[in-house]
């Protein structure tokens, strides 16, 4: 493992939250070990703002369960603190921080009605019983569930389980939610369908959550900021919109989204763009220096499918390079094209279904032109 | 819906029919049939080896202990003679005469065995048929003619044929059934007129010994879990490499001889065993009051613990390894503090591993016999001990037979209970 502080991302600024008072959560340089030999999360810094819904995105093994299960308090830090509404956390035990927590499996007790599941939290609150069981059934009528306290829960779909572990998380009142890819069991249709659902809660609750999810659509759809994380390091915290057309490294170009990687060295750079020889063609084009250090450095060019052009000859103002058509998918209100560009064959742009495009043939010669400010220079990776 | 036709009928009464005009259910089960022979071919030698070697000793037993036909097989003149008798006095000449000839014509071998059931009835039964028996055969060697007077000849070969209470308790067995074993199993018998009273002080030890029994079963049970329930815990959390290790600790009483863990704890608990060496040696006890933890109810406590603890820790963890961690998470997420989530959580998810662990262990326990019968010393048997007894040195196989089978009934019971009180579905056996 590499010296975190040696690893060529940069250290991404903060957007919001950098306050430390405004912070509801925060984690202050926090580091968390197994095994004593390898960090799984390395020197964590992020501020979470009270009423925000922040997703922790990133592959598994890159550290995003591993700091929710810190914020719960089911894995102590092995360095630095968490704050929760300023307050050190670190030595309070998991049942005092008041935190409400969805689990992957939901974790709904078996042996329990769906009404005793609600009102647990409550009974070991002492909450008087009359004042409890109106609770229980707000937060049931909330998740649109009324009527389904007296079942147990295997006696329910797994949309409504799901629905069951949010009302259960969210019945005491909780300030902070956090969800450990709550829709992971669940089909395509049921979870876009409870991507709304949540996110509605969320705001008309006001509740702060933090969410971890892989899926990178889920991320997008619900997120106020998305904290990407890789190799148990934050790689870029920012908005959805953000994220995707503004990518600080390759890594998040690559993992955000469908996006095109070109190779080459970098032989000027002037006002934050620069000029880039790409590796197989040798042509220079600009792209945005995002991420480069030097000239003759290598760097890796991000460029997303749908802003690139089959170009008519003759376009002023487009970077273009040549290219030939390998593929056609025809996909109705796009045509998906592969191309191979400067030696590689996994070109890809989307052709719009328009009149004014016209129609390509496979393994024709094309020109594709892309805008400088959609090209970004970013670190290099491996071609 | 019905733009294409589907070509299908349906008969009279509205059932359907297949495309060759067969009824459908009946298709079906054709279809079906050849499936269920097959299964069916799979159990059965399993069906046949549990119920020969299972079934039919559990009926022969259930026979043996209501069986009363030993006397009435070898003694059939007198027991028809035996109706006319009033009971008042002495018998008259037809049923001494029935008696004789009866012993005369029963086989030695007959005769051993109604004597052997007599003197359950009556004391000094035995010797008396075997007397009548010699003195019978011996008279009829040398008068093969004799033709009575039958009264006179056998009070001549016995005193005790003129004592009417011999005659009064052959009405104990007129009948081919009894209950008399099952009495007898409660320190109960019949009178001499079929009634039931209890049976002499010094011959009482039936229910003190069954009290015991369920005594040290409920103790050995509780005990097992107790000890068995946090080793099954930490079996089912511990990392696989340790919990692997204590596995291994667990199952290691299995692949040792019984009789080798009864002698190591023989060793341990005698008086001038390890453990009392060492507390001598401790000067916590003096070595004139060495503990007496052998050959006593604590010693079939202990030993039978420590044999039984697997049968209850083996269901436990079955059922605790298939509790996900994530519950004990969850309730502490929600507020409740360690113990409060170990109690309302993850304890009623375990429930079913304890209702099979403890029944297990019970059952083992209630018809234990090897243990006592080695550390148990003289109030630390159990009614196994007896059964073992009565089948082996008294041959009062109608006593085993009967106690057999209340120990049968007394399990069946108990697991009518726990299905009426938990649910038998409930139940985990791993």
């Amino acid at each position: 493992m590499s010296d975190p502080g040696a690893n060529p991302r940069p250290a991404v600024p903060r957007t919001l939250g950098a306050d430390a008072d405004a912070a509801y959560v925060r984690f202050d340089n926090v580091q968390k070990s197994y095994d004593g030999v390898t960090l799984v999360v390395k020197s964590l810094n992020l501020d979470i703002a009270k009423g925000e819904f922040l997703t922790m995105l990133g592959p598994s093994g890159s550290g995003k369960t591993t700091c929710l299960m810190m914020l719960a308090g089911f894995e102590p830090a092995t360095h630095g603190e968490i704050f929760l509404n300023g307050r050190p956390i670190n030595n309070v035990a998991p049942h005092k921080r008041g935190i409400g927590m969805v689990f992957q499996n939901y974790a709904l007790f078996p042996h329990m009605s769906v009404e005793e599941n609600l009102l647990f939290p409550l009974e070991v609150r002492r909450m008087p019983r009359d004042e409890a069981r109106r609770r229980v059934g707000k937060a049931l009528e909330m998740v649109e569930l009324p009527g389904f306290g007296g079942r147990r829960p295997a006696q329910l779909s797994g949309g409504q389980q799901q629905r069951v572990a949010v009302a259960r998380a969210l019945v005491f009142e909780p300030d902070l939610v956090l969800m450990d890819e709550p829709l992971g069991a669940l089909d395509k249709q049921l979870r876009e369908q409870m991507q709304y659902e949540i996110k509605h809660i969320h705001e008309s609750l006001g509740v702060t959550v933090v969410y971890v999810t892989h899926d990178q659509s889920e991320a997008l759809t619900m997120s106020d900021r998305i904290a990407v994380f890789d190799d148990g390091v934050i790689q870029q915290l920012s908005t959805p919109d953000e994220l995707y057309e503004r990518p600080q490294n390759s890594f998040v170009a690559h993992f955000i989204g469908e996006n095109n990687t070109l190779h080459g060295t970098v032989a000027d750079i002037r006002n934050g763009e620069c000029r880039v020889a790409i590796d197989g063609c040798g042509e220079e084009v600009s792209a945005l220096a995002v991420n480069v250090e030097r000239v003759n450095g290598r760097t890796t060019l991000s460029l997303r499918p749908e802003r690139v052009e089959i170009a008519p000859p003759g376009t002023d103002g487009f970077n273009t390079l040549e290219g030939r058509v390998e593929e056609l998918i025809y996909l109705g209100d796009h045509i998906r094209t592969r191309l191979t560009v400067a030696g590689h064959d996994d070109f890809i742009v989307k052709v719009p279904n328009t009149h004014a495009h016209r129609r390509l043939k496979i393994g024709e010669a094309a020109t594709i032109a892309w805008l400088t400010e959609d090209c970004r220079a970013l670190d290099p990776i491996a071609s | 819906m019905a733009a294409t036709s589907i070509d299908m009928s349906t008969t009279a009464t509205g059932e359907l029919l297949t495309a060759d005009g067969r009824p459908l259910k009946e298709s079906l089960q054709r279809s079906l049939r050849r499936r269920k022979l097959t299964a069916l071919a799979l159990v059965a030698p399993a069906v046949v080896f549990l119920f020969v070697l299972f079934g039919m000793p559990v009926i022969y037993l259930m026979t043996w202990s209501v069986d009363d036909t030993q006397v009435n097989n070898a003694l059939p003149r007198t027991f028809a003679a035996y109706q006319q008798w009033d009971g008042e006095e002495l018998p008259s000449e037809p049923l001494y005469e029935a008696m004789f000839k009866d012993v005369a014509e029963a086989s030695g071998i007959q005769i051993g065995r109604a004597s052997t059931r007599m003197n359950y009835a009556k004391s000094k039964w035995k010797s008396l048929m075997k007397k009548t028996k010699r003195q019978v055969k011996a008279l009829l060697g040398t008068d093969p003619d004799f033709a009575g007077p039958y009264k006179e000849a056998l009070i001549g070969i016995d005193k005790r044929w003129e004592d009417i209470s011999f005659w009064h308790s052959l009405g104990i067995m007129k009948d081919p059934y009894t209950l008399g074993y099952y009495l007898n199993s409660f320190d109960l018998q019949y009178g001499f007129g079929k009634e039931v009273v209890q049976q002499p002080e010094n011959r009482r030890i039936y229910k003190t010994l069954w009290m015991r029994t369920l005594m040290i079963s409920v103790i050995v049970t509780l005990a097992c879990l107790a000890l068995g329930y946090p080793v099954a815990h930490l079996l089912a959390t511990l990392p696989l490499r340790y919990s692997n290790l204590l596995m291994i600790c667990v199952l290691m009483p299995f692949w040792t001889s019984l009789l080798v863990r009864i002698v190591a704890w023989m060793i341990m608990l005698q008086q001038e065993g390890v453990i009392n060496d060492t507390l001598v040696w401790l000067r916590l006890v003096g070595d004139e009051s060495r503990w007496q933890m052998m050959y006593n109810f604590t010693g079939t406590i202990i030993v039978m613990t420590q044999i039984l603890l697997p049968f209850m820790i083996l269901p436990v963890y079955s059922v605790m390894k298939g509790i996900s961690p994530a519950y004990m998470k969850a309730a502490q997420n929600l507020g409740a503090p360690p113990a409060i989530a170990f109690l309302r959580v993850y304890v009623p998810q375990s429930l079913p591993g304890v209702g099979a662990g403890v029944i297990l262990v019970f059952i083992v326990a209630i018809g234990y016999f090897i243990t006592p019968e080695l550390v148990g010393g003289k109030d630390g048997q159990m009614i196994g001990n007896y059964i073992a007894y009565h089948l082996k040195s008294s041959l009062n196989w109608g006593l085993a037979s009967a106690m057999g089978v209340i120990l049968l009934t007394a399990i069946l019971i108990l697991y009518w209970v726990y299905d009426r009180v938990v649910g038998i579905d409930n139940m985990k056996m791993g």
